[in-house]
């Protein structure tokens, strides 16, 4: 398994194989506030990085989650629809998105690392 | 002036601390150019008494639907609305309060919304509603937009025999958003058959019921066939009375209903403001236009309510939210609970049955006038007739009488010959005995 | 000494007592009353109306007579006309007390307004009555538009958009109309917005097709005239631009970005939201303006009715008239005639916004206003209503924060940094107003300034309610400056609800009543 790596817009990906596991960062999910609702994409769609992948809803806003990196939508955590406080709760575990077949692994080399992207948030309050 | 609280000498302090000369300099940001020194070329400032005159000048050119034997529909209805609601609806802190973005001061605002969102649920049949939207034709616009957007389709069938005035607001919208668009023909013998029409491509049918002929129609095997190739129904209700009586929208297959609400509790008022109505089945409820109130808990854990899900709203969503919409017809909607709720189960159930029955005795009436011909088998309290005459002239002639006798279909369809001799006639629960009588011996003698 | 009055009723206070209960049996505290949803009194087969059943007949429904119950609750006239007025008594309103929403205009409502609407000859028409009797009708539609017309310098106007939303839809209708009789419509498909601007303009302009491009705003809160002309050129459809802006303040440069989008070939769309604040001062038509919405619920006294119905319509300039929406009024031959149909008359009418003739309701309040008012009044209220907006301006900058200089229009905009440091947000400083009688202001509008607070006073208070509203914000701001965070964090204490699990309602919608599954509210109903 990679290590976790995020997006300028507060999205992460986690790669397992040639699986991606995407969500949104810790970061975002304590700007959005409480997620009311999580519109996921369908099974099978395909993105290319930066395609809007799903859209994460508050009480007072919408935000589109954009795909880290390009792939084929192969899962989507249904338990967001019951549960959608998973993402405040556990936003890089049981909060994630959506699960991507992975078709370029170097796209990843776009991305920060952990510690690359805790400098990138220090750097934007 | 009676409106303006500041006295000239308030107004001097103000200037004073506020550090400005005159009022002037607040407009200093006004281009020179645009600055207007004088007045516009309007009559000054007046009194209670002239306005009143002037306005009631003009009101007494009109003739009011109380005063003459009234049988106008095709859209809106003329009912009595009981005493009661005018009064409350003109409580100050109905009528002067906004729309309730504090919740914890607009209770009032926000539970009578939500017990009209249950009213609307219960009589269409269906799962949701929503507060309402400006009225039937513009409802009727937005949920061919949503059916659009929950299908990912872009083409509607439209029933030709949908209010023309829908239809156009229909084709508005789907041209200037680049949707497709089926119309059929007007069928003014209620026969027609849509499913044809229905395809891969299609997001949904939209079909009036009563139709503007006044048919009333079985829906659900025309839902069936829309499902079957998973586009939606959507069921157009003009007159809302009819519910009290016919199988609701929701049990033929609907999923979505809209409605205009204007018969209950809503005058006439020359068109409007009317209370459009908007319910659709919950799973689509994260795409429907207009607002949303829901139930929740305050702080004290006492239950409350509050405007809900307005990611979908223009506010929040801006170019993306599922409407542009911001506005709902908040009072008319509170028209239209309390009169519903002065009703209750058992008199919006009679009101319609009495509405029936004076339409069925009106069409006797007028089926029995020589040479006139009633085109319905099933009607609510609206049918059409065929005169030997063109519709226009026969109505033009029963004003001479003191009867407005209908709507002439050629003026919602000119230019169709098919309409040219047709009268949509409406009655109601004001309509007497001696009113039909009045109308059946107006007609005689316009068509002798 | 004459007879004492030792067995009347004690006329002490009872304050010494010291009892001060919190919780009371019914859950009421004194004239706050809880009330329960309608469906919850439902006293089965009772009914508010007295209607006889009809005689005997043969029903011709074709086969769909509805089965079974609605579920509607059944209660007589007293009780639902106390349900009612207890749902009122939870609400604020103008009528009670000052509502500063900024943008959203709480003036007076003239109660000469609802008379007028009600005369039987406005109120008892309908709008497919012969138009031979409802002449008077149709005057009074034209009267109005002959003084919307004069009062913004334009040459036409289309009636019928039901509210502000409704009327940008209609005028963005008619710039794309204009656009394909010059055969661009295909090509000129983006449309600039600055940020500041009301959440309708980008929906509106989305909702027809077009692509949303975002104009900064300057440092001083205007129109970034350059940002604005860098970003015209042979796609642009228009520019939609709300003046005075979403900030309170007069767009100064106004005159030459309606020259610059027409150089570039393409419309000017005005919000016309803010008219209230230069109605007889500035006509729009002066300031190259082709399209521009009027909310007769707000510049023209018609009351908002907890959120309605409005009414929008729009002026259009000589280049826009013709693809004006039908319906019209025209008087000829001494009698009034409304166009229903294309060919009935000249023009190229778009299509049609809306089911017969508009807001007619609406429009005899706004005329009853108007003739109150005259030019004269008129131009009188709109100095009145930016007087007060920079009396508040004024005084309170020093202790509120202002992000422009003033001198304002008819709001003023604060913003939150005189609350930085203190712990106290823009909503609670908001929620703390209500404890003191007070709407709140709007809250984070527009997005252009962090946690804006924007007044909008109108000219309809007195100098006293505006100096007490003043001492008031001054005193909140002083309090949350003193660090007294509980005044805010916890507000309101004292009005009928407190804050609002707004999560919660968006999470597990329950957006009707069902029977068995909403609970009662109080005590007394279990």
């Amino acid at each position: 398994m990679s290590d976790i790596r995020f997006t300028k817009d507060h999205e992460w990906v986690l790669v397992d194989g040639d699986t991606a596991t995407i969500g949104i960062s810790d970061y975002a999910q304590e700007q959005l506030g409480d997620v009311v609702f999580v519109e996921l994409p369908d099974i099978g769609k395909t993105l290319e990085q930066g395609d809007e992948a799903a859209v994460v809803e508050s009480v007072k806003a919408a935000s589109e989650v954009y795909a880290p990196v390009s792939g084929e939508v192969i899962e989507v955590n249904e338990e967001l629809e019951a549960a959608p406080g998973r993402v405040n709760e556990d936003a890089t575990g049981e909060g994630w998105f959506v699960k991507l077949k992975l078709t370029d692994e170097d796209e990843l080399d776009d991305l920060m690392d952990e510690a690359a992207y805790a400098k990138y948030i220090k750097e934007l309050d | 002036m009676r409106y303006l609280p500041l006295t000239t000498d308030d107004r001097a302090q103000m200037l004073a601390a506020i550090g400005a000369k005159s009022v002037d300099e607040l407009f200093k940001d006004v281009p020179e150019a645009a600055r207007l020194d004088g007045l516009i070329d309007l009559p000054r400032r007046q009194g209670e008494m002239e306005v009143e005159r002037q306005l009631a000048a003009m009101a007494g050119k009109n003739i009011p639907a109380g005063q003459v034997p009234f049988f106008v529909g095709a859209g809106a209805y003329k009912h009595h609305i009981p005493a009661t609601v005018d009064h409350l609806i003109q409580r100050s802190e109905f009528l002067t309060s906004y729309t309730p973005y504090q919740p914890e001061i607009t209770q009032g605002t926000l539970q009578y919304l939500f017990e009209f969102q249950t009213q609307v649920s219960m009589l269409t049949g269906m799962e949701v509603a929503n507060a309402s939207m400006y009225d039937g034709s513009t409802a009727c616009g937005e949920a061919v937009l949503m059916a659009h957007r929950v299908t990912k389709r872009k083409k509607a069938v439209l029933s030709g025999n949908l209010h023309p005035h829908y239809q156009d607001v229909v084709a508005n919208l789907s041209d200037f958003g680049s949707y497709k668009l089926v119309t059929e023909p007007p069928c003014p013998k209620g026969t027609e058959g849509l499913a044809g029409e229905i395809d891969e491509e299609t997001s949904c049918v939209v079909v009036q019921n009563p139709d503007i002929f006044g048919h009333v129609r079985d829906l659900s095997a025309l839902a069936e066939a829309a499902h079957a190739k998973g586009a939606l129904m959507i069921v157009v209700v003009p007159e809302i009375v009819s519910l009290g009586l016919i199988t609701p929208p929701g049990e033929m297959g609907a999923d979505i209903v809209v409605g205009e609400g204007q018969s209950l509790g809503n005058g006439l008022n020359f068109g409007g403001p009317y209370v459009g109505l908007f319910a659709a089945k919950q799973k689509f409820v994260r795409q429907m236009p207009g607002r949303l109130c829901g139930e929740t808990v305050d702080a004290e854990g006492k239950r409350g309510f509050v405007l809900t899900l307005s990611t979908r709203e223009q506010h929040i969503r801006r170019e993306k939210a599922t409407s542009n919409i911001c506005t709902n017809s908040g009072l008319c909607c509170l028209a239209f609970t309390i009169h519903l709720s002065l009703l209750g189960e058992e008199g919006y159930t009679r009101l319609a049955r009495i509405n029936h029955a004076n339409a069925v005795k009106l069409a006797d009436a007028l089926g029995a006038v020589p040479g006139v011909n009633v085109l319905n088998e099933a009607f609510f309290n609206e049918f059409t007739i065929e005169t030997p005459k063109p519709g226009a002239e026969v109505i033009d002639a029963l004003v001479e009488k003191g009867v407005l006798g209908g709507v002439p279909l050629s003026r919602l369809m000119p230019g169709n010959d098919e309409m040219k001799n047709l009268i949509a006639v409406a009655s109601t629960e004001v309509n007497s005995d001696q009113d039909r009588a009045a109308y059946a011996r107006a007609l005689k003698e316009v068509l002798a | 000494m004459s007879s004492m009055n030792a067995k009347g009723r004690p006329t002490g206070t009872g304050a010494e007592t010291g009892f001060a209960p919190h919780e009371t049996f019914t859950g009421n505290r004194g004239l706050v009353q809880e009330e329960p949803l309608i469906f919850e009194l439902d006293s089965p087969g009772a009914s508010g109306v007295d209607l006889d059943e009809p005689e005997e007949f043969a029903p011709r429904l074709g086969g769909v007579a509805r089965q079974g119950r609605i579920g509607l609750p059944g209660l007589s006239e007293p009780e639902v006309m106390r349900h009612y007025v207890r749902l009122s008594q939870k609400n604020y309103a103008i009528d009670s007390g000052l509502y500063p929403l900024g943008s959203c205009t709480m003036k007076h409502n003239p109660r000469l307004n609802e008379k007028m609407a009600r005369l039987p000859g406005f109120g008892d028409v309908h709008p497919l009555q012969p138009q031979q009797t409802v002449q008077g009708a149709l005057e009074l539609i034209d009267t109005l538009a002959h003084w919307l017309k004069e009062l913004t310098g334009m040459p036409a106007v289309a009636m019928s958009p039901k509210a502000g939303a409704h009327g940008e839809l209609c005028g963005m209708m008619a710039i794309d109309a204009a656009l394909r009789a010059r055969g661009e419509e295909g090509t000129r498909k983006r449309v600039l917005v600055p940020e500041s601007a009301h959440g309708t303009n980008p929906a509106t302009a989305a909702q027809i097709g077009f692509t949303v491009d975002s104009i900064p705003a300057t440092e001083d809160g205007h129109v970034d005239v350059k940002a604005f002309k860098a970003k015209l050129g042979p796609d642009v459809a228009a520019i939609m631009l709300t003046n005075p802006n979403t900030c309170g303040l007069f767009e100064r440069d106004i005159i030459e970005i309606a020259d610059a989008v027409h150089e570039a070939g393409g419309y000017f769309y005005c919000d016309g939201a803010n008219f209230n604040a230069i109605a007889g001062r500035v006509r729009p038509g002066d300031l190259g303006i082709d399209a521009m919405h009027i909310n007769l619920h707000k510049t023209f006294s018609t009351p908002h009715g907890g959120g309605g119905p409005g009414a929008g319509p729009v002026v259009f300039s000589q280049a826009l008239a013709p693809f004006a929406p039908l319906p019209w009024i025209v008087h000829e031959k001494g009698a009034y005639r409304a166009i229903e149909h294309e060919g009935e008359s000249t023009g190229q009418p778009f299509g049609r916004m809306t089911a017969f003739h508009g807001q007619m309701g609406m429009f005899v309040r706004a005329l009853a206003y108007m003739l109150s008012h005259g030019a004269d009044g008129i131009r009188q209220a709109s100095e009145d209503a930016v007087l007060s907006a920079n009396y508040i301006l004024a005084s309170l900058k020093d202790v509120m924060s202002a992000p422009y200089e003033g001198p304002c229009m008819h709001e003023a905009l604060f913003d939150d940094s005189f609350l930085k440091g203190t712990g106290v947000e823009t909503l609670d400083f908001a929620k703390a107003m209500i404890d003191e009688g007070y709407h709140p202001m709007t809250m984070y509008f527009p997005l252009v300034v962090h946690g804006a607070m924007l007044i909008e006073p109108t000219e309809s208070e007195s100098k006293d309610s505006l100096d007490l509203f003043i001492a008031t914000l001054r005193d909140l701001a002083e309090s949350a400056k003193r660090g007294e965070t509980e005044r805010f964090s916890g507000a309101p204490y004292l009005a009928p609800r407190r804050r609002l699990d707004e999560t919660l309602a968006a999470r597990k919608p329950i957006l009707r009543w069902q029977h068995g599954r909403n609970e009662p509210a109080s005590k007394a109903a279990e």
